[in-house]
């Protein structure tokens, strides 16, 4: 017991900092933010710092519930860095509102992800996923006097709940058929033969993780959500929540399920085409530039998906790199997004607004084009690499028609983010005046990803291999 | 060689200009990007100067593993040196065509030249798959900014289709190279090049690369996108389109289709031959009733790639030497044919052909170069178009006569459309007031027009120059195709010759004989 404690000074880390932080909130008041702030970043450097040190680590702790290894370990990383970011970049939106929950309620869900990215059990996979959900569901209504900002919450609120609830009819089969919650005893039953409990138990349980990843069919949710919740926590939403739903499902899939491939395979595969195909061509009429990266994560996730189709190590490694990519594109994005506002300070989020930007912020335009022709893969960006490598696991583990229908759809994808940098560099000015802007965390943090994302990124890649492998190996 | 990394610096300085370039003002910008196309033309004129004929197959080789998974490979033979030239060539000669002409945004229009110049000496000089791939798309986007910020009219529909149209076909080629790498489990060019693929698999990955380099080539019926693309980008986009582009497909069907999936080639030729003949015909024939002097010019260029295609599928030495010179005499003679366009266009800021007549009486310099390009297009002896035609068509007859013949034609509509052109612009009354008002070429211009016109003149008085650097490396192409070829129709076989008492000169190599006899 004790040993295992030492064994999850992350988890354990991010507890304290999330309390402290909570305790001083309320008896300091809301005039402290800084101060909150200051705490949240270091406890998520301190996590950060204790999941590098326990890297190399492979163990089942608390009864082979919670696995410390490094395929949670790398997902950890990524989600940690985009919480910091979401702290980061709160102050300057929420000029009035900013109150001590904010950094509390990132904490708790980064503490709730790392769970998800870390279960190996039934049981506390949905534990880390409803406290990173609780969490998500306040931060999507955090301006309160906001009625798109309320609505959003309520809405992803109900749909989440429902989402649980199909997960958890899931979790019960997969238990009432298998006779353990535990994944290594569930692979056990898989490996025998498959009964219609069980498989019914992997179509519910996907299709409850699928809402989390907002894949198609159950993307519903996301343009509406991302549009109405404040910019800080859609930047958030995109990010980290991805890379933990992602890496649970990864996790569920390849350990728990390992052994009936044949049956969750066509369910990915199908979410996988599905999101690439409806993410694309949903994006192509959005005017709302938040909306319109919520369409961009739901293509996104689809190519992920096809790395996991393979289901082999490098399929693995393909989603691990593509989520790290992600991540750093997205946030990149929604920080641009950020920046812009009106001579009244107003947020704008209408794509016709940016009409003109390469004019009127240059800096700006060619940071934000950087991360569309990335998202959308083209290379010399670094965006290509991990869509290269999720086609490559697809090709090689013989899903060459999926490989061939994600590529040609990938074209697609790619229309509406050269309408973006279209709309930044050949449109005439709008008359929405854009303001100078935007503090040094910001630009710094937005420069960096972007130069990263050029051709800088291709350097990392023997690093981001051997880390992806060390990652991947864990589950095979 | 030496271990100086000549080819990296010649990719590196175009990319240290342009970073200059975006934060220079506009008269440094363009004054930077001249001295970094002319620090590069200096660097190929050596690399030219250093290259063994004869020697080695690939010179220059550097090789960092850089990107674990792939490497910083580099290299040349003498098909990617002569490309290279082109590319460096028609450079500053692009720079000095948009000096005037580009009055916005001139740091990122340099910039973006600029990238341009090293993506696409970068395809040229990559031996790595992945490597020639991401120099292969990445040209995309460049161009889809010189399109659609400083192009005409219609730019913005114009940069989409080129780019969305470009990407479909590219896409499918990533496929067949993962497919390549896992089955040959190397990304190196010159091991994938001897690599036998299984005769099945060859099909499938010579379809998948065919999709990607017939809709770069431009080939009928997916040529399309060009005529939209020429009309509407700037001169200097329409030059480097046109001049370098272009050649992107017709290098990856001798470099990577022919000798990496030979079966196919020659299972497939029929679609290459089909297709190209419907081109040379239906493309020149659709030229010869176009109102737009660009147009008409972008219309010609698909005819003579379908030429080049043709020749290249004709298995044979010369056919592939012919298509060869075709596409470097077609870079040098099209860019130079667009730049014209541009002059009068700068002068009247039209493009229509019925707008102008009678040139001749005012800008009797322009009207003589004009003729100059007019009969390298058309394939006049003594111009650079006649020896690449003249050699192609001679190795497609020995494949198969009727190609022969059909391309042949292409030749005479060629001349049709372009003397027609010529006529309706330089000759004639001049009866309108603003193009009488139209002064004659300035040194500016001068400086553009008399170097393309010396190497169109060179190309076509001593091709051997530009021969002798690939003969080798097309001799090995035609040596790995040799068991795939089939018989072709035309059992050439050489005449008695004569004592060699009027012996003109001695000939190098074996071969050689036939190609300098064409002089």
């Amino acid at each position: 017991m004790t040993a295992d404690l030492a064994l999850i000074w992350p988890e354990l880390i991010l507890t304290i900092g999330g309390l402290v932080t909570l305790m001083l909130g309320t008896f300091l008041g809301d005039r402290q933010v800084g101060l909150y702030q200051l705490a949240a970043l270091l406890t998520l450097g301190a996590a950060a710092v204790a999941v590098v040190a326990l890297f190399g680590v492979n163990a089942s702790v608390f009864s082979g519930t919670l696995a410390v290894d490094n395929f949670g370990g790398f997902a950890k990383l990524i989600i940690y860095g985009a919480s910091a970011v979401s702290i980061l970049v709160a102050p300057r939106f929420f000029t009035s509102g900013m109150r001590a929950e904010y950094p509390v309620l990132i904490l708790f869900a980064a503490l709730g992800m790392g769970i998800m990215a870390a279960s190996r059990d039934l049981m506390t996979l949905y534990v880390g996923l409803e406290l990173n959900s609780l969490a998500a569901y306040v931060l999507a209504s955090f301006m309160r006097t906001d009625e798109r900002s309320s609505e959003a919450g309520l809405k992803y609120f109900v749909l989440g709940a429902l989402a649980s609830g199909m997960l958890l009819y899931g979790i019960s089969l997969l238990y009432g058929f298998s006779g353990t919650t535990n994944f290594s005893g569930i692979a056990t039953a898989m490996g025998g033969q498959l009964n219609a409990g069980l498989i019914f138990g992997i179509v519910f349980v996907l299709a409850g993780l699928a809402f989390k990843i907002s894949a198609v069919p159950f993307h519903m949710w996301t343009p509406d959500v991302y549009e109405g919740a404040p910019t800080p926590v859609t930047a958030f939403f995109a990010s980290a929540p991805k890379v933990a739903a992602l890496a649970l499902m990864t996790r569920v899939v390849i350990d728990a399920m390992g052994p009936a491939a044949g049956a969750w395979q066509q369910i990915v595969i199908f979410l996988a085409l599905a999101s690439i195909i409806l993410g694309a061509v949903g994006a192509i009429g959005q005017k709302n530039i938040k909306r319109l990266l919520a369409y961009s994560s739901i293509n996104n996730v689809g190519f992920m998906l096809i790395g996991l189709a393979a289901g082999t190590p490098a399929g693995v490694q393909a989603v691990l790199t593509y989520l790290l990519v992600y991540v750093v594109t997205t946030v990149g994005a929604f920080l641009v997004v950020l920046q812009l506002r009106d001579a009244d300070g107003n947020q704008i989020e209408s794509i016709p607004a940016l009409a003109g930007l390469s004019e009127r912020r240059p800096g700006l335009a060619a940071a934000m084009a950087v991360f569309m022709y990335s998202l959308a893969g083209i290379p010399p960006l670094f965006g290509f690499w991990p869509k290269y490598l999720a086609f490559e696991a697809a090709v090689n583990a013989g899903l060459v028609p999926l490989a061939v229908a994600g590529i040609v759809a990938s074209v697609i994808g790619a229309y509406y983010y050269i309408m973006i940098i279209k709309t930044m560099y050949f449109d005439d000015k709008s008359d929405v005046e854009i303001t100078d802007g935007g503090n040094v965390v910001e630009g710094t943090i937005m420069t960096a990803s972007a130069l990263w994302l050029s051709v800088i990124g291709y350097l990392f890649i023997p690093m981001l291999g051997v880390a992806s492998a060390a990652a991947a190996a864990v589950l095979f | 060689m030496s271990g100086f990394p000549i080819l990296s610096l010649m990719l590196a300085v175009p990319v240290v200009g342009a970073i200059a370039c975006l934060f220079a003002g506009d008269r440094n910008a363009r004054l930077i990007a001249l001295a970094a196309t002319l620090v590069d033309l200096a660097l190929g004129i050596m690399l030219w100067a250093q290259f063994d004929i004869g020697g080695a197959q690939w010179q220059f080789t550097e090789r960092a593993d850089l990107f674990g998974r792939f490497q910083w490979a580099l290299g040349i033979d003498g098909l990617a040196l002569m490309l290279i030239m082109l590319s460096v060539f028609l450079m500053p000669l692009c720079i000095l065509a948009s000096w005037d002409a580009i009055k916005q945004r001139v740091g990122l229009y340099m910039a973006m030249f600029l990238i341009m110049q090293t993506v696409m000496i970068g395809v040229f000089m990559a031996q790595d798959l992945l490597l020639f791939y991401i120099f292969f798309e990445a040209g995309l986007i460049p161009m889809y900014f010189i399109i659609g910020i400083w192009g005409g009219a219609n730019r913005k529909y114009a940069a989409f289709k080129f780019f969305l149209y470009t990407l479909l076909g590219s896409v499918l080629m990533l496929i067949a190279m993962i497919a390549m790498i896992a089955e040959a489990g190397t990304t190196d060019i010159p091991t994938l090049m001897s690599y036998n693929f299984p005769v099945e698999m060859q099909t499938w990955l010579w379809l998948a690369f065919f999709a990607s380099l017939a809709v770069k080539m431009p080939m009928w019926p997916v040529h399309t996108w060009l005529p939209d693309a020429h009309v509407q980008a700037p001169t200097a986009g329409s030059m480097i389109l046109a001049g370098v582009l272009l050649k992107l497909g017709g290098y990856g069907f001798v470099r990577f289709m022919m000798p990496m999936f030979p079966d196919a080639s020659a299972q497939l030729m029929w679609i290459v031959f089909a297709l190209s003949m419907v081109a040379v015909v239906y493309t020149s024939l659709v030229a010869l009733v176009q109102s737009d002097m660009k147009k008409l010019i972008a219309y010609s260029s698909v005819a003579h790639m379908a030429i080049v295609t043709a020749g290249l599928f004709a298995f044979n030495q010369q056919g592939i030497e012919g298509a060869m010179i075709v596409m470097l005499s077609h870079g040098v003679v099209s860019a130079a044919l667009f730049f014209c366009v541009g002059v009068i266009y700068d002068r009247l800021h039209t493009r229509e052909i019925d707008r102008y007549g009678g040139l001749a009486v005012n800008m009797p310099a322009y009207a003589l170069f004009f003729m100059l390009f007019t009969m390298a297009s058309i394939g006049l002896p003594g111009t650079s178009g006649f020896v690449g035609e003249f050699l192609s068509i001679a190795g497609i007859y020995e494949a198969s006569s009727w190609v022969a013949f059909i391309c042949t034609t292409g030749i005479i509509l060629g001349a049709a459309y372009m003397l027609y052109l010529y006529r309706r612009i330089i000759f004639g009354e001049l009866t309108k007031d603003d193009v009488k008002a139209m002064p004659d070429l300035n040194a500016r211009e001068w400086a553009i027009t008399a170097p393309l016109a010396a190497v169109a003149l060179w190309m076509g008085v001593y091709p051997e120059s530009f021969l002798a650097p690939m003969r080798g490396d097309v001799t090995a192409v035609v040596a790995r195709l040799a068991p795939a070829k089939p018989a072709g129709d035309a059992h050439v076989s050489a005449g008695k010759p004569k004592a060699a008492a009027a012996e003109h000169g001695a000939a190098p190599a074996g071969d050689a004989p036939r190609a300098g006899g064409s002089q």
